[in-house]
């Protein structure tokens, strides 16, 4: 080898380092590996590396009858189940093309919304543990923990739910449910100032997360970010009021959107914020269903059995973490030919190396914290 | 945009485009996925600029296919795209017009073991590197051992 080769250093990187985060640390949420190129202190590329969690649920799905396959989607998304239950139940009932009571749908709609509450208190709470808020933390798992019980009156399960069955629900609201719901909103509204109190305009949160990791509005769109993480970024997409689904047209509420208040629309802050305000159009939501639900029998559109067309489906639907999609293909039997499940922190994960780029090891906590990822749901 | 009119609207690049009754997805041939993909993603009639789902399946005897998921946030409109395909043919990668679809296109590589040409980083994505086969194929047998561990075949508990 002559000297001139040896001159010729020009794809060998001397500063970078890598190196690797995870999936045993406690800011991934969940078991998830980072592989974090850096130059110093600051990130030049990050390769997510999945599938620690990946149970082939779509694999079980084949060899499932369409009822069974419930409790599989149950723990996909483990902290918004029966937003789950929920988009998988309509995609069945959209291949089976069947009318549902408006009682059921009411229903619905009312517990999503609380799920909706509760999966954001945990989306707040981590983050701020993320970014060194202690107290938050077990504030909302506090608050959680009241919307839990009421699923626990509800249905018996607290986290796993398997309550939203194709053409119906499998247990009726009762009349103590809804005056608890109501209680529990009522103290809520109060809980809800403290957190805005202690996190949103807190000087050392709001230099943790403004103007950190801003996603420019196309970058979202074109990297299929959803979610309250595409809002953020100013992008109004929110499958409620864009594609109504079940009987959301019937409610007024808003979507909210990041403004960059703080720093720059589509940073960290931003991500939070729309989390925020998203729980107060939950609670107008919960509220205005609680007092207009009909009456009526919830079982009554229940197929006996379930033996769908030859054909396919795809179907989507707004979950506390974005867009979530099911492409179900019949081929005229009692099991599915095919599930596909379209997961929406799947999609904002793959950006994650894009929005970190040029940012510090310390930032990249904040970024992630700040997309509010489920790894069960991402490794399905 | 109603599906007939990007049916019409596609038909001037590919000729062979299907539209079949009381369905709302269009079937391409996999040679022209490369050209559609573009006039979906730049024309402005179209202006599909979120590629939501990628799904590849197994329709059995060495058929694969995909289906594509897409929506326009300025226009408010969406479309289904299904190629099907023998499992050797290689599909053009939609990568570097959706970025979404790096993902999608390595999982339906892992999963179904489509092939796509053209993508950036084309490897495993949720198995490890030195997984045998496709799980998701029809024809797919579940190894005796992995890596020196005999696999359980007992069933009987859940089927």
């Amino acid at each position: 080898m002559g000297i001139d080769n040896l001159k010729d250093t020009g794809s060998i990187k001397a500063d970078e380092m890598v190196l690797n985060m995870g999936p045993q640390h406690p800011s991934t949420h969940g078991v998830l590996r980072l592989k974090i190129h850096t130059d110093g202190e600051i990130v030049s590329k990050i390769e997510p590396i999945i599938g620690y969690l990946h149970r082939c649920f779509e694999k079980h799905c084949e060899n499932l009858s369409y009822e069974q396959i419930i409790p599989f989607v149950d723990r996909c998304d483990y902290l918004a189940s029966m937003h789950m239950d929920h988009a998988y139940s309509m995609t069945v009932e959209k291949l089976l093309d069947i009318e549902l009571p408006e009682r059921v749908e009411y229903i619905r709609v009312i517990i999503s919304e609380l799920q909706r509450i509760a999966s954001h208190l945990v989306a707040i709470g981590t983050f701020g543990l993320d970014v060194g808020a202690i107290t938050p933390f077990t504030w909302t798992i506090r608050d959680r923990e009241r919307v839990l019980d009421l699923f626990e009156a509800l249905c018996g399960a607290r986290l796993l739910y398997n309550y939203i069955w194709p053409g119906g629900v499998s247990h009726d609201l009762s009349p103590k449910f809804i005056q608890r719901t109501i209680e529990f909103l009522d103290y809520f509204d109060k809980q809800y100032d403290e957190y805005n109190e202690l996190l949103t305009g807190n000087p050392i949160f709001v230099e943790r997360t403004a103007d950190v990791g801003v996603i420019p509005a196309d970058v979202a769109v074109n990297q299929g970010v959803t979610g309250p993480s595409l809002r953020g970024s100013g992008v109004a997409y929110d499958l409620r009021k864009t594609e109504p689904y079940s009987i959301y047209e019937k409610f007024e509420f808003d979507v909210p959107v990041g403004e960059g208040k703080m720093g720059t629309v589509g940073d960290c802050w931003d991500r939070y914020s729309v989390r925020m305000l998203e729980m107060r159009e939950s609670i107008k939501i919960i509220r205005q269903a609680m007092s207009s639900i009909p009456d009526g029998d919830v079982h009554s559109a229940m197929p006996k059995r379930i033996r769908p067309k030859k054909g396919s489906v795809y179907s989507r639907y707004e979950s506390a973490r974005g867009d979530v999609g099911f492409y179900i293909i019949s081929d005229g039997k009692n099991i599915p030919l095919r599930v596909k499940m379209r997961s929406p922190a799947f999609c904002n994960l793959s950006a994650l190396s894009e929005i970190s780029e040029g940012w510090m090891i310390s930032d990249v906590i904040t970024i992630l914290g700040s997309l509010d990822i489920v790894l069960g749901e991402i490794d399905r | 945009m109603q599906i007939n009119d990007i049916f019409k609207h596609l038909q001037k690049i590919d000729p062979g485009i299907v539209l079949e009754e009381d369905t709302a997805y269009l079937y391409i041939d996999p040679s022209k996925w490369e050209e559609i993909s573009k006039e979906l993603a730049s024309n402005k009639d179209l202006f599909f600029d979120y590629l939501m789902c990628i799904t590849s399946y197994d329709l059995g005897s060495g058929k694969l296919g995909l289906a594509y998921n897409l929506y326009s946030n300025t226009i408010k409109h969406s479309v289904e795209i299904k190629i099907e395909f023998d499992q050797i043919v290689e599909i053009p990668s939609v990568a570097s017009i959706w970025k979404t679809a790096d993902w999608h296109e390595r999982e339906a590589y892992d999963m179904m073991g489509v092939i796509f040409t053209g993508h950036p980083d084309m490897k495993r994505i949720l198995l490890s590197d030195d997984w045998e086969g496709y799980p998701l194929r029809k024809d797919y047998k579940e190894p005796d051992y992995y890596r020196g561990v005999p696999v359980p075949k007992d069933k009987t508990a859940w089927e």
